[in-house]
């Protein structure tokens, strides 16, 4: 056995297998100009899977209804755009402060559950909310969605390109932002009492900790997080509809977690491509049964890797800084 | 005269038809030393729950201070200086002794909440964890998880915890239960060293512990106050032999069955 020291203690340290990561994820630009837009989908989904990581993975809230943040997003997005406000970096943002609002109304009766019954609760929300939505057309456009939505130029200066080029990097620039805004919250003395919610919340509760307040406030960033994905969304795909609000999202993004492997932040960041590619490659072979596949490699993961796919990789490369080994 | 640090009541609980505290009035000054015993059952960690608030009096009232807390939270009462250990092992099993106590300290010192400094910046914590830890013996342990340390070098841990809270009122439940004999007298002198005003409240069947660091007993007996007194006059009382079985002379045995 090799002594590590405190991971938990040790996670602002950025370790070299990071660096390559992000290299790897930059060049994709210039390695495939041809597949810009998956490319940029894949981004936007890590993005909402690192926000379900912090929940999930870092405080052990458990979410089926996640979609819930990334629509509100959307739609918060596309609106602003469309009446007009269409700088869209200021855009989403708001569309973050917007889910984190919602999070923030919804947190106190999500937070008072665990286990199933927030299982049940988290999906009863994503439920309502996708139905309201469907109702509210004049609002959300109902199944026809939002279209149409047209943005200033990134930072005035770089149009939006019919080949996606704009797009790839300013989701690439929220991914990398928000990211490392994350990390520096689960390497703090906050991410540490995460840990120990995860861990024994009663326990914490005889430390002293003011339980619902800190898991509210990790709740709030999340809603954020997805939020400003589900704006990234709406604004590279001009596009923001129900699907972006539904069960089927939620699940989607909690199996791509599950994949890539849960509470050490890089795990949404393979997940998430690893699902999406599978996917793309699966249904290019069969449009109809690339559920198969996910679903085989998924039952894989939880029989042989707890870890996830990141689990396997830590157990040939040596430890990612934002987790520990299993 | 010195000030009730911890006072209950009128204290009762019922667990559905089980009786488990009838109205139990107990007070703990300031600097007290007061060790809580009785026979296995008889209601002792129960009231060490409903002290903490972790378990909801059916009636009665606990005062922190002078204050009431009878509807506060386990994490107010912590707050205010209230710290306990558990019978059984209560930790974070997949961290390491050091941030165990590390999440403990920085509670206390009000850090727990920052989110724009690492956790490993935090010297003043990270230093008061290990020094508390030193004191235990667990220096070698620092960086080992609770899962791979033995379990009475883990009820160390529980006790360093509640330390490194630096509480007024200290509720130990049966601290030295699983604790190898050897280490027993490292625990105490640990606990002899605490501050004097500190007022700590010890549930513990070991009478040897008992006699050795309690200057009060109070005596527990289905749920009821049996005795409270002095040790030796507690220990000699004809009543407090016949409540423990077979009415064995409570100063010449260890009480009780010691918990695994
Ligand atoms: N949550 C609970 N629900 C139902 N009964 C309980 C519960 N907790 C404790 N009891 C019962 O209440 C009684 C008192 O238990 P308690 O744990 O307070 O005793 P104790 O004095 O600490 O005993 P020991 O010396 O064995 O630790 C016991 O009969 C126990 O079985
Ligand atoms: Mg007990």
């Amino acid at each position: 056995m090799t002594t590590v020291g405190s991971t938990l203690l040790e996670r602002h340290r950025v370790r070299p297998a990071e660096y390559v990561y992000w290299i790897a994820l930059a060049s994709v630009f210039f390695l495939f100009p041809r597949n810009l837009s998956l490319a940029t989908s894949i981004m936007v989904m890590s993005l909402f899977a690192l926000s379900l990581d912090l929940i999930l993975g870092f405080a052990g809230v458990v979410s089926f209804g996640h979609a819930a943040f990334f629509g509100i997003g959307s739609y918060c997005a596309a609106q602003l755009a469309l009446h007009g406000w269409s700088e869209p970096i200021s855009g989403a943002l708001i569309a973050g402060l917007a889910a984190m609002v919602f999070a923030l109304v919804v947190g106190p009766l999500v937070l008072r559950f665990t286990g199933l019954p927030q299982i049940m609760v988290t999906l009863a929300i994503g439920i309502i909310l996708y139905e309201a939505a469907n109702k509210a057309s004049s609002i959300t456009g109902g199944d026809d969605g939002l279209g149409g939505i047209k943005l200033m130029p990134l930072f005035g200066t770089f149009e939006w390109t019919a080949y996606g080029q704009t797009a790839f990097w300013y989701a690439f620039g929220w991914l990398l932002l928000l990211f490392i805004a994350l990390r520096i919250v689960i390497a703090s003395p906050f991410g540490v009492s995460l840990q120990g919610l995860r861990e024994n919340t009663l326990r914490m509760r005889f430390i002293g900790t003011p339980v619902f307040g800190r898991l509210l406030r990790a709740y709030a960033m999340s809603g954020f997080v997805a939020g400003v994905a589900g704006a990234v969304s709406a604004q590279v795909n001009k596009f923001a509809g129900l699907d972006m609000l539904s069960t089927d999202r939620s699940i989607d993004v909690l199996v791509m977690l599950i994949l890539g492997g849960v509470g050490k932040l890089y795990g949404a960041l393979i997940g998430a491509p690893v699902y999406m590619l599978v996917h793309h490659q699966a249904s290019e072979w069969n449009p109809f049964h690339w559920m198969f596949v996910v679903g085989g490699l998924l039952i894989f993961v939880v029989m042989f890797a707890r870890g996830g796919v990141l689990g396997l990789l830590e157990a040939g490369l040596g430890r990612l800084p934002g987790g520990r080994a299993q | 005269m010195s000030t009730n640090m911890l006072e209950a009541r009128g204290l009762d609980k019922h667990f559905g038809a089980l009786h488990v505290t009838r109205s139990v009035d107990l007070s703990v000054t300031a600097g007290a030393r007061l060790a809580l015993i009785g026979p296995n059952g008889a209601g002792k960690s129960t009231l060490v729950g409903l002290l903490t608030g972790q378990l909801k009096p059916d009636s009665g009232q606990i005062l922190l201070a002078g204050r009431d807390v009878t509807s506060e939270s386990i994490e107010k009462r912590t707050r205010s200086g209230l710290a306990r250990t558990f019978q059984i092992n209560n930790l974070f099993r997949g961290l390491t002794v050091l941030e165990n106590v590390f999440l403990a300290v920085s509670e206390r010192l009000g850090t727990a909440g920052s989110q724009l400094r690492t956790a490993k910046s935090c010297t003043e914590v990270i230093e008061k964890a290990e020094q508390l830890l030193k004191e235990l013996e667990l220096g070698n342990a620092l960086h080992q998880r609770i899962s791979e340390i033995s379990y009475g070098r883990q009820r160390l841990v529980e006790i360093a915890i509640a330390l490194s809270l630096s509480p007024r009122v200290l509720l130990l439940d049966e601290p030295t239960a699983g604790i190898p004999a050897g280490e027993v007298a490292r625990v105490m002198e640990v606990l002899e060293a605490l501050p004097a005003e500190l007022a700590i409240v010890v549930i513990e069947h070991d009478m040897h512990v008992v006699r050795r660091f309690a200057k009060e007993i109070v005596v527990l007996a289905q749920g009821a106050v049996l005795a409270r007194g002095l040790p030796q006059e507690v220990m000699a009382s004809d009543e407090v032999r016949r409540v423990y079985l077979g009415g064995v002379d409570p100063s010449k045995s260890v009480m009780g069955k010691r918990r695994a």
